[in-house]
């Protein structure tokens, strides 16, 4: 009896989670469906104007994808080097002293919410980047880009860490016997053997700074264009979406079209996720 | 039967445990009060709005509660339209709004039955400001509309230097975007290049940094670290506000359903009293009488 109702217990506590998904993709689905009887889905996808609020509006979203897509290439530029090279450093150089105070360290990061990560962007990066480069404004792609890079980084490290560890110890000896050098061990023997974990690592940062919202929206520059150049100011579709839902009124055409920004990232997301998890069962079958 | 014992009693502590954490979050998803959520008592007021009513709002509520200890005023922003959907909600007394109400909205508070009632607190002028390096200090709503809509590119084409103009702007859900863009840009689309920033501090923040940006601000946020340009020749003072010489200028919003009644009455009377109007100065905003 007493078994039992553990169970059930248990068992609601895990489909809460299912439930909540159904929930969200059943919302997401209701509500930004009926703009597509408006708006054609290419054009939705494709346009090159995003102007919601004039009459009649113009619903294009592609400077938003191109924004997206531009970010999280350059955060991936940033974090994948760092994150690989902490993760191979803390697996199989750090003395065990060093370990235990890096890989806190590399934690805390993650814990920092992003709206401060956004402030520090905004109020410090910005201006440099300015400077350094000489260019009209600092909130651009390029700030965005080294800010959520930081903050993709633990996720890089963390999880490429654990696959790195992971390899057996003998692995390690057998490549040492045959005469290999510890550099050569480390790029020829243990990447490879954790290399469906190391991919997955980058695909769950990627996932990362895509979902990531209100450091894009402070520090990305929000002009929906599509930019010349990495130092042009963007606007992701998190930030449209964040910064807009709250005045466009309920059921307009501009509120569906946010629900169908938010669809197109659901999928994508969706997407990057499978792929991850494909990739890291792949080799232990 | 030591081993059993254990065994045991850790997965009774564990089934304890279960139980708790699922009571936690059952009585929490019951019992917890929304801190927005409609309270009966005449001792609550939760006003919702514009962040640029916020700060009046803000600091009134704080005056107003040291003087009646007895009284909760929570006050949040979210910008006007949602302060206006909250009040339409019913989930708050009182919605800040730096925009008058639009017709849509009347329609659908009077789908709820609820009649936004207008009650205006303050005055805000939305001042042009540029970086303290520049040169230019006057501008007319022409060049304004121009800068804002691509056609002007360069300082150089106003007598300044030779700068390209980085155009700060805001989200389209800010009440000062709205009230700007019908001011000047007449319905004219912003520039796709427009940098686009979440609030007046951000832009104010933007423009400091930045040696070739133009933005727009309320007056109330205007500091040394910008430099606000006269339009039209007249400089963006309380004065020039107030007497309607300063053209970039509105009306700041207290709606209400119906005729303020209670809390809500007594909370607005006191910003309309001469030492509510006196907060409103400080704050950088003009004074309605």
């Amino acid at each position: 009896m007493k078994e039992k109702s553990i169970k059930f217990i248990l068992f609601i506590c895990a489909f809460v989670s299912i439930f909540f998904l159904l929930g969200i993709t059943i919302t997401l689905f209701t509500e930004s469906l009926p703009i597509f009887r408006e708006v054609n889905l290419l054009d939705f996808l494709f346009g090159k104007n995003w102007y919601p609020t004039y009459c009649p509006p113009d619903l294009g979203i592609l400077p938003l994808i191109v924004g997206t897509l531009v970010v999280t290439l350059g955060t991936m530029i940033v974090a994948v080097p760092l994150g690989l090279g902490a993760a191979i450093y803390i697996s199989e150089v750090a003395p065990h002293r060093i370990k235990e105070i890096l890989k806190p360290a590399i934690e805390l990061l993650a814990s920092i919410p992003s709206v401060i990560y956004g402030l520090f962007g905004m109020v410090f990066l910005a201006p440099i980047v300015q400077k350094v480069f000489n260019i009209p404004i600092g909130l651009n792609a390029f700030t965005a880009s080294i800010i959520l890079g930081i903050m993709a980084l633990p996720t890089v490290a963390s999880i490429a860490e654990d696959a790195i560890s992971s390899v057996p110890r003998s692995l390690r000896e057998a490549s040492f016997a045959l005469g290999a050098t510890r550099w050569e061990t480390i790029t020829q023997a243990v990447v490879p053997a954790a290399s469906s974990g190391i991919i997955a690592s980058i695909i769950l940062g990627l996932g990362r700074a895509i979902g990531e919202t209100m450091t894009v929206l402070m520090v990305a520059g929000g002009a929906a264009q599509i930019p010349g150049s990495i130092f042009e100011p963007v606007r992701t579709m998190t930030a449209t979406i964040a910064a807009e839902m709250g005045e466009a009124p309920m059921g307009s055409r501009h509120y569906q079209a946010l629900f169908a920004i938010a669809l197109v990232l659901f999928f994508i997301t969706l997407g990057f996720n499978l792929l991850a998890d494909i990739i890291a069962h792949r080799k232990k079958v | 039967m030591l081993n059993v014992m254990k065994h045991r009693s850790a997965s009774v502590k564990k089934f304890i445990l279960i139980l708790t954490i699922f009571i936690l979050i059952a009585s929490s998803a019951f019992a917890f009060k929304w801190p927005w959520s409609k309270d009966k008592e005449e001792n609550n007021l939760s006003i919702t709005g514009s962040t640029t009513v916020l700060p009046i709002a803000q600091k009134a509520a704080e005056v107003y509660m040291n003087q009646n200890s007895d009284v909760n005023i929570s006050i949040r922003g979210g910008g006007s339209g949602v302060g206006i959907a909250a009040l339409i909600d019913g989930t708050v007394e009182i919605a800040d709004a730096s925009r008058p109400i639009k017709d849509k909205e009347i329609e659908s508070a009077k789908e709820k039955d609820v009649n936004p009632y207008t009650n205006i607190v303050a005055r805000d002028g939305i001042a042009v400001v540029v970086h303290p390096s520049n040169s230019i200090d006057k501008i007319s709503i022409d060049q304004i509309k121009g800068i804002y809509t691509g056609e002007i590119n360069n300082w150089k084409q106003l007598g300044g230097k030779s700068e390209e103009i980085v155009v700060i702007s805001r989200d389209n859900s800010s009440g000062t975007y709205a009230v700007f863009n019908k001011l000047t840009l007449d319905g004219a689309k912003v520039r796709q290049d427009a940098v686009t920033v979440a609030s007046n501090n951000a832009a104010a923040q933007t423009v400091s940094q930045t040696p070739g940006a133009i933005g727009y601000i309320g007056l109330g946020y205007l500091s040394e670290r910008v430099k606000a340009l006269k339009v039209n020749g007249v400089k963006p003072t309380n004065a020039t506000v107030n007497s309607g010489d300063y053209t970039l200028a509105r009306p700041l919003f207290m709606y209400t359903d119906g005729k303020p009644e209670g809390l809500a009455k007594k909370f607005i009377d006191f910003i309309m009293s001469s030492e509510g109007q006196k907060i409103v100065e400080e704050l950088g905003f003009v004074p309605v009488n």
